[in-house]
């Protein structure tokens, strides 16, 4: 269960730079990720020098945009109940046997473990490297010029901007509760987390009432006025498509060499 | 779990977004009926919520601990198009910045996170409250059963997602039996919260869940006058004109 990030943690996640990564316009960044990612899930699993291409072109983009190692790897915890889950899968999958230190596993197994934390792995230092050279407020701006609906990129903006506030709320409501010696220990203390939950929704919806009058009397139709255009040239896509485009040839590469 | 890169291979995953894609899009129409022009700041608000909400943790069975998914309540509260689309949302953000979930299965995600707990846990919710008696208790009993299901059916969506796409031999038998097993366990925390938190909202506010909105009355304000019909010129003060 990935728990234990704060929305409000979202800023703190952007490391600050003027690097080439850092000034691409967010949506040529989004596209370049996103076709990444899908090449590397379409490599065949056989081939572990294309992985170890894919590593390295990651540790380019990482050096190009100046985000130091200790950054990406500190975050890379998030993908421990996968990896946890990985290793069970030699023990459980089925297929033929083979005998390593001493250990009945199955080689399906193994090639399935090392499949998810391969591409599990490229996956995650990807979208960290994509959040450490955005700004979420561009990130979603990014998304906008993508033609996701409106509304969705609203509703992203909106949480991304009180998530802070309804966390801060749930941690005052924390220190309320353990002032009066409120311990979550068992099954009992169900009740009493509900009902901050309960509170919690009611004073976040009722946030929300409020807001949207504040927007109506500031003329709000519907549509959010746009501030900050992000507009990208050619040579800005080109630049992004670098990354996909070796990418491309590295699958290419590792589908058709035997 | 958010399901990473890698788990399910890409001709499913693509498949996902696409049955993920037209889902959204279908609650993008119909939150605009459940909410108007208030859709993106009371939206945007409840999906802040349902991520701080799971950042709670309650302890489930020695020493470990669980925390809420969200759906099914987010569903009851605000509404199941609205719910879709908060529950969508909040796995966007945590795939694209807290790395929360593969890029590649945020289809998977939204499909069997957002799409099946809702429509699984609302449609049964909307069941079990028209066979009960129409009062509080029981709404909370119906949200209970609703968040109870809902869980496994998502874990068993996952299951089916795994059969056609899934990157390892592992018996499609076993994966189900792991998954819905752990699943119980989970369900039963979410439906514990999910019942309380929508009664105690249910004791607040009522107009504010939707699941059983036109069900139950809201408390009505009771006067003297009402109260005390026989009160002379000499009782309390009409309070109507306060």
């Amino acid at each position: 269960m990935g728990a234990g990030h704060a929305a409000g943690a979202a800023h703190r996640l952007y490391v600050p730079g003027a690097s080439p990564v850092h000034r691409l316009p967010p949506q040529c960044k989004l596209v370049a990720v996103l076709a990444f990612v899908l090449l590397v899930v379409a490599t065949p699993r056989e081939r572990f020098w294309a992985f170890g291409v894919y590593a390295l072109l990651l540790a380019a983009v990482a050096a190009t945009a100046r985000i130091p190692f200790g950054t990406v790897a500190r975050r890379v915890v998030i993908e421990v109940p996968f990896v946890a889950f990985a290793f069970l899968m030699p023990f459980v999958a089925s297929g033929e046997k083979v005998t390593v230190l001493g250990l009945e596993l199955s080689e399906n197994g193994l090639w399935g473990a090392w499949n998810i934390l391969a591409k599990g792995t490229l996956g995650v230092v990807t979208s960290i490297l994509l959040a450490a050279t955005t700004e979420p407020r561009l990130l979603l701006l990014g998304i906008d010029r993508l033609r996701m609906p409106q509304l969705l990129t609203q509703i992203a903006t909106f949480m991304l901007r009180y998530g802070d506030v309804v966390a801060a709320e749930l941690g005052r409501m924390k220190v309320a509760r353990a002032s009066r010696g409120f311990e979550g220990r068992d099954l009992r203390a169900t009740r009493v987390l509900a009902k901050s939950i309960g509170a919690l929704f009611l004073r976040s919806y009722e946030r929300g009432e409020r807001v949207h009058l504040a927007m109506l009397s500031r003329g709000y139709d519907g549509r959010m006025p746009v501030v900050h255009d992000v507009s990208a040239t050619a040579a800005q896509w080109t630049a992004a498509a670098a990354l996909p485009l070796a990418a491309a040839f590295v699958t290419l590469a590792a589908w058709t060499m035997p | 779990m958010h399901v990473p890169d890698g788990f399910i291979n890409a001709p499913v995953s693509v498949a996902a977004g696409v049955v993920a894609v037209a889902g959204v899009g279908v609650a993008l129409r119909g939150a605009r009926r459940e909410l108007d022009d208030r859709t993106a700041p009371l939206a945007g608000l409840t999906a802040a919520f349902v991520f701080a909400a799971q950042m709670l943790n309650f302890p489930v069975a020695s020493g470990t601990s669980g925390h809420l998914l969200g759906g099914t309540l987010a569903a009851i509260l605000v509404g199941p198009y609205t719910g879709v689309l908060c529950v969508s949302v909040v796995l966007l953000v945590q795939a694209l910045l807290f790395a929360d979930g593969g890029l590649s299965a945020l289809g998977v995600n939204i499909t069997v996170m957002a799409l099946v707990t809702v429509v699984v846990g609302y449609g049964l919710f909307q069941l079990v409250l028209r066979l009960l008696p129409k009062n509080r208790s029981s709404v909370g009993a119906a949200a209970f059963v609703a968040a109870v299901v809902s869980v496994p059916a998502s874990a068993l969506a996952f299951t089916g997602l795994y059969a056609v796409g899934g990157t390892t031999d592992v018996s499609i038998g076993k994966v189900a039996a792991a998954m819905v097993g752990v699943h119980v366990l989970i369900g039963i925390g979410e439906a514990l919260i999910t019942a309380v938190t929508v009664s105690s909202v249910l004791a607040v506010r009522p107009d504010l869940v939707h699941g059983a909105r036109g069900l139950i009355k809201p408390p009505r304000l009771r006067t003297v006058e009402a109260s005390e019909p026989k009160a002379g010129p000499g009782g309390p003060a009409e309070p109507s004109r306060a």
